[in-house]
């Protein structure tokens, strides 16, 4: 209580800063109204950046988010500048037409002890079928270790781990994106106008937020997998963000309506005359909308997620993703190998980890800035 | 009479010893725009069973200065210069064990506000012995401090029986006074009151007033009140400093000062409260704002709004300077300030 | 004398005492239990009284912030009447311009996210008024007339780039922009520092003359009552107890809880003795109240007729000053007892 009333103090004595406007009134008016918003939007946007780039935690978030985005993009363009020929590093239809290859010894069923050098009489049938027990054959590798124009190896099916890896930020970025925006504008309408109203509006939407959080997320999507037979990225996208939106965000972002709702500036605006519309899309929403954009970043980590999981559990019908990466690994048997086969578990694991971090932290940044309190002076 | 030292707990003491100097406190808070100058070279003395009375504006100092003198400053606070002594003893130089001793026993406090920070779970008199067990040394035990408690609630006009119930069962008003119980209860010899009665109805702050003022007479205590409200201030106190943007700007008897306020700050500020009693509207009002501490005016730092300013203001800072009988101002042209309140201005 | 500007009429406000969701509620607080007063045209009306007296409750049914139980409030200008307590929905947008507020917090009567020309010409904006530029204009000739100058470095700036002061400038100036005939002023100073309340009460007087406004304004401190209101209401538990001519009623309160309201404030002169507070204690909500004086409890004076009949009628004791009280004697006409 005595810090907080220093506090005040000392903010008493800040002096307010000017924006930098026409001098003359005359100039002022006739510049159109949207090019001075503007401007302030600009003036907004770099004090808060301001404010933001002194939270370390934000900015190492944002760095690592800028390298993904960056193997987002890059890689479409090195397949379609032929950098990358399509048909050895399409991340799905691709395969290297000439992999290394490697000497292994024929052994019984079940005495396989060594992958590398040993291959079971069984899978030899496939490639050599002439060949006897111990005898030493010639096998093309796949998975392929990192060299041979493929900087992170192969994967089981041949096909170039790095073009799958990119590929993969591209899917994460498309979904965690749909989700976030998807819960967001659900959370933000539906807990303004539950605030706003009150009354059976609330009681139901709130009762509909109450059943969703009862209900783990993961089971729910298990179950409706069976409705959708297999996800295709952007259902998994929209299922998180109503999910999101209609659950536990709409609760938090209804309970920060309900303190903007009783703000004196509300009842100015009744006295004004504005419409319920009016007040809630001018006074409420804006007011709301820092700690919505909050809760986007974190729907973006809980998104990338739920969706390596699902695919992990082979409930998705997506392409490519760092998900389905770790899936194929896993339904080839490379999952138990230990460190053998990184390149298979590895990459997509930590890609799957550090961009989910990421979003986080960025989401840790930017409540420095939606929550002055937590401000150090 | 001899001058005998002053131990804690004598009321007998000549009331013209100090108990509390504050001599040439600088303290600052830093921020990220730069240093605030949020108190500036205040040196004041509070003597046995004087009521001493801060008053300004937000954001003038008076509550750093209160804060300060607790050591309970807020953490991007710094003193630069200046010592506060209590009974001789430097505060600023005690570990924070030592103030720990210090506070409660020797000052106490009744915060704006305090009223609402009492733990709605624990009845009201298990509060005020939890304070009293880290206080006493040796420990009371339950019955003597529940005695003293009863004692103490007796003084500020509450049943002892309340002492068993629990907060919610208690008007503003009478939360109030317990905590003014609750800051009596280690019999300090220093009470600092700040805004105590700023949240009360008028008629609930007039008899927490008189409350204060009965018990500070029979207790023999010292008292600091800070508040915004000149009139409370008038009220209960024989000394008034007034300060003005971290500077004490005129120090004086508060009948004098009242009477003849010769700090332009200050007869402004009396011009243009309004009051029940004397002419309806006032012609002096106050122009402009208080001042950014970030970037303080040069020289006097009420210049910008004071019409008696020259050139002297701009770039000389005056010195406190006694001109009567324990009166002192700040004010290059304190002899130019009118004698009757209210008088049209230059 | 000319017609009042405002006039209202036993106005009551109930608020339920919530017992659940499915049951109706038994209990009510009575926060202002028939109330009639009348403001003439560029009179100002002072409404004082401790916490909880109703007084805040009474203004925010006068902006229709809040629905009347009963009673009427009459507001006539330029010859249309309306009952604001009874107000159609086609005329709300013609009332909306003809009664404002101004707001106590000005910290919290800003919205954030938005500039002093936002603030401002909201009202013009809902009201559909003007083209942007012709609003433009408009704000900033209101933002010259209550102080805030040069107005184009005021017009978009955020409200945390201004002062406590500046703030309620803001606030006043949006109060104005429709050009009411009426302002409900809600404590608009108590929130401000001593040195700029003076500075914003003087505004408020000079703006009510050049606007030709009425406020109704609502305090607790009677100095500041003193200072802005021609006529003083006194409430206490949702009754009108006293009200009369400002000086009338300060140098001469009749009514025992106007008596020791004025006794108890304190006053910047130290050589100034005041009388003596003669009541106790502080004041509860009034629940379903019984139907004695409301002031009894806490009144010193109170006899056996008090205890026995209801809640004394506000009647006219001499010196145009009305008071509700039984033991209040009529200049020159002896008292019911």
């Amino acid at each position: 209580m005595t810090k907080t009333q220093d506090n005040i103090e000392t903010e008493a004595l800040l002096d307010p800063t000017s924006p930098e406007m026409p001098e003359s009134l005359e100039q002022l008016i006739e510049e159109p109204l949207w090019k001075i918003r503007l401007r302030l939007l600009r003036k907004t946007a770099s004090e808060n950046w301001v404010i933001f780039k002194k939270s370390k935690i934000g900015l190492v978030g944002l760095v690592i988010i800028g390298v993904f985005a960056l193997m987002a993009v890059v890689q479409p363009i090195l397949i379609a500048t032929d950098v990358w020929p399509g048909s050895i590093y399409d991340p799905v239809v691709g395969n290297e037409p000439n992999p290394p290859t490697s000497f292994k010894t024929i052994v019984p069923v079940g005495e396989v002890e060594d992958p590398l050098t040993q291959i079971s009489q069984r899978d030899a049938l496939l490639v050599a079928p002439l060949a006897n027990l111990g005898d030493e054959i010639q096998i093309r590798l796949q998975p392929a270790p990192p060299g041979n124009g493929h900087i992170l190896g192969t994967d089981p099916l041949g096909r170039d781990v790095m073009s799958q890896l990119m590929f993969g930020a591209r899917a994460a970025f498309a979904l965690g994106i749909v989700a976030a925006v998807v819960t967001v504008f659900l959370g933000t309408t539906i807990g303004s106008i539950s605030a706003y109203f009150g009354g059976i509006i609330d009681g139901f939407f709130m009762r509909l937020a109450d059943l969703l959080l009862m209900l783990p997320a993961l089971a729910l999507l298990v179950a409706l997998s069976s409705v959708f037979i297999d996800y295709e990225l952007w259902h998994l996208a929209v299922l998180i963000g109503v999910l999101g939106g209609f659950g536990g965000t709409a609760i938090v972002l209804k309970s920060q309506a309900l303190t903007v709702k009783v703000k004196p500036f509300v009842d100015a605006a009744r006295v004004a005359g504005g419409s319920n519309t009016r007040i809630i899309f001018t006074h409420i929403i804006p007011n709301v909308l820092p700690l919505s954009f909050l809760y986007m970043m974190f729907t973006v980590t809980a998104a990338i997620a739920l969706e390596a999981t699902l695919s992990f559990l082979g409930l998705s019908n997506i392409d490519m993703s760092w998900g389905i990466m770790l899936q194929l690994a896993q339904n080839e048997g490379y999952l138990l190998s230990g460190t053998r086969f990184w390149w298979l578990l590895f990459p997509a694991g930590a890609a799957v980890t550090l961009m989910a971090a990421a979003f986080y932290l960025v989401g840790r940044g930017m409540d420095e800035v939606v929550n002055p309190r937590l401000r150090r002076r | 009479m001899t001058m005998t030292d002053s131990t804690p707990q004598s009321a007998s003491a000549p009331s013209s010893a100090p108990v509390l100097e504050v001599d040439g406190l600088v303290m600052h808070y830093e921020t990220e725009q730069g240093d605030v100058s949020a108190v500036e070279n205040v040196t004041f003395t509070l003597n046995h069973g004087q009521a001493l009375g801060l008053v300004g504006e937000s954001g003038c100092g008076k509550t750093s200065v209160a804060m300060s003198l607790l050591r309970l400053q807020a953490e991007n606070a710094k003193f630069l210069a200046g010592e506060i002594r209590l009974n001789g003893k430097n505060l600023l130089g005690v570990t924070e064990a030592e103030m720990r001793h210090h506070r409660w026993n020797d000052i106490s406090m009744v915060f704006q506000g305090a009223m609402n920070a009492w733990n709605p779970v624990y009845r009201v008199g298990d509060q005020i012995q939890e304070a009293m067990d880290l206080h006493y040394d040796p420990p009371l035990s339950k019955a003597e401090s529940w005695e003293k408690m009863g004692e103490t609630f007796e003084l500020v006009g509450l049943d002892p029986s309340m002492l068993e119930r629990y907060p919610h069962e208690f008007s503003g008003g009478m939360r109030q006074r317990a905590v003014i119980a609750m800051a009596l209860s280690c019999n300090p010899q220093i009470i600092i009151a700040d805004e105590p009665t700023t949240a009360l109805d008028v008629i609930v702050q007039d008899q927490i007033l008189k409350e204060m003022k009965k018990i500070q007479a029979d207790l023999g205590m010292s008292i600091i009140y800070i508040s915004h409200d000149i009139a409370v201030i008038a009220e209960v106190t024989d000394t008034i400093g007034v300060m003005y943007a971290g500077k004490l700007v005129e120090l004086g008897p508060t009948d004098e000062v009242f009477a003849r306020p010769k700090h332009p700050y200050a007869y402004l500020l009396l011009s243009s409260t309004p009051s029940v009693t004397g002419p309806r509207r006032k012609l002096a009002p106050l122009e402009g704002e208080p001042p950014n501490l970030l970037n303080p005016p040069t020289g006097c730092r009420f210049h910008p709004r004071c019409p008696f300013m020259t050139q002297q203001c701009v770039d000389e800072e005056p010195p406190l300077t006694e001109i009567g009988q324990n009166h002192q101002v700040a004010c290059w042209n304190w002899d130019q300030v009118p004698v009757t309140i209210g008088e049209k201005l230059p | 004398m000319t017609e009042p500007l405002v006039q209202v009429e036993s106005l009551r406000k109930l608020f339920p005492i919530s017992k659940g969701m499915f049951r109706k509620a038994t209990d009510f607080v009575h926060a202002v239990d028939d109330v009639s007063f009348a403001i003439r045209p560029g009179e100002s009306l002072g409404l004082v009284g401790e916490s909880g007296c109703g007084k805040t409750t009474t203004g925010r049914m006068l902006v229709k912030l809040l629905d009347a139980t009963d009673g009427t409030i009459e507001m006539s200008h330029n010859g249309t009447r309306f009952d604001i307590a009874h107000i159609e929905k086609d005329e709300m947008k013609d009332f909306r311009g003809k009664v404002q507020m101004i707001f106590q917090d000005p910290y919290e009567s800003m919205n954030p996210r938005r500039t002093v020309f936002d603030t401002v010409a909201e009202p013009l904006a809902v009201q559909g008024i003007g083209k942007p530029n012709e609003r433009e204009e408009r704000v900033a000739e209101l933002l010259t007339r209550v102080g805030l100058t040069p107005a184009a470095s005021f017009l978009f700036r955020y409200p945390h780039e201004l002062s406590g002061g500046q703030r309620q400038r803001v606030a006043i100036a949006r109060a104005l922009v429709l050009g009411p005939s009426f302002v409900v002023a809600d404590e608009p100073t108590s929130m401000l520092d001593v040195s700029i309340r003076i500075s914003i009460m003087d505004l408020m007087l000079k703006l009510a003359e050049e606007f030709g406004v009425s406020y109704l304004y609502i305090t607790h401190d009677l100095a500041v009552a003193r200072y802005m209101c021609d006529r003083i209401a006194v409430m206490y538990l949702g009754k009108i107890v006293e009200i009369g001519n400002t000086e009338t009623v300060l140098s001469d309160p009749k009514h025992p809880y106007t008596k020791a309201l004025l006794s108890a404030v304190p006053v910047p002169d130290p050589s100034y003795k005041r009388p003596p507070v003669e009541i106790k204690g502080g004041i509860n909500k009034a629940i379903n109240p019984a139907p004695v004086c409301r002031f009894l409890q806490r009144c010193p004076i109170a006899t056996d007729y008090c205890r026995e009949n209801d809640h004394p009628p506000l009647e006219d004791k001499g010196d145009g000053v009305q008071v509700a009280c039984y033991l209040v004697e009529k200049k020159s006409a002896p008292a019911p007892v």
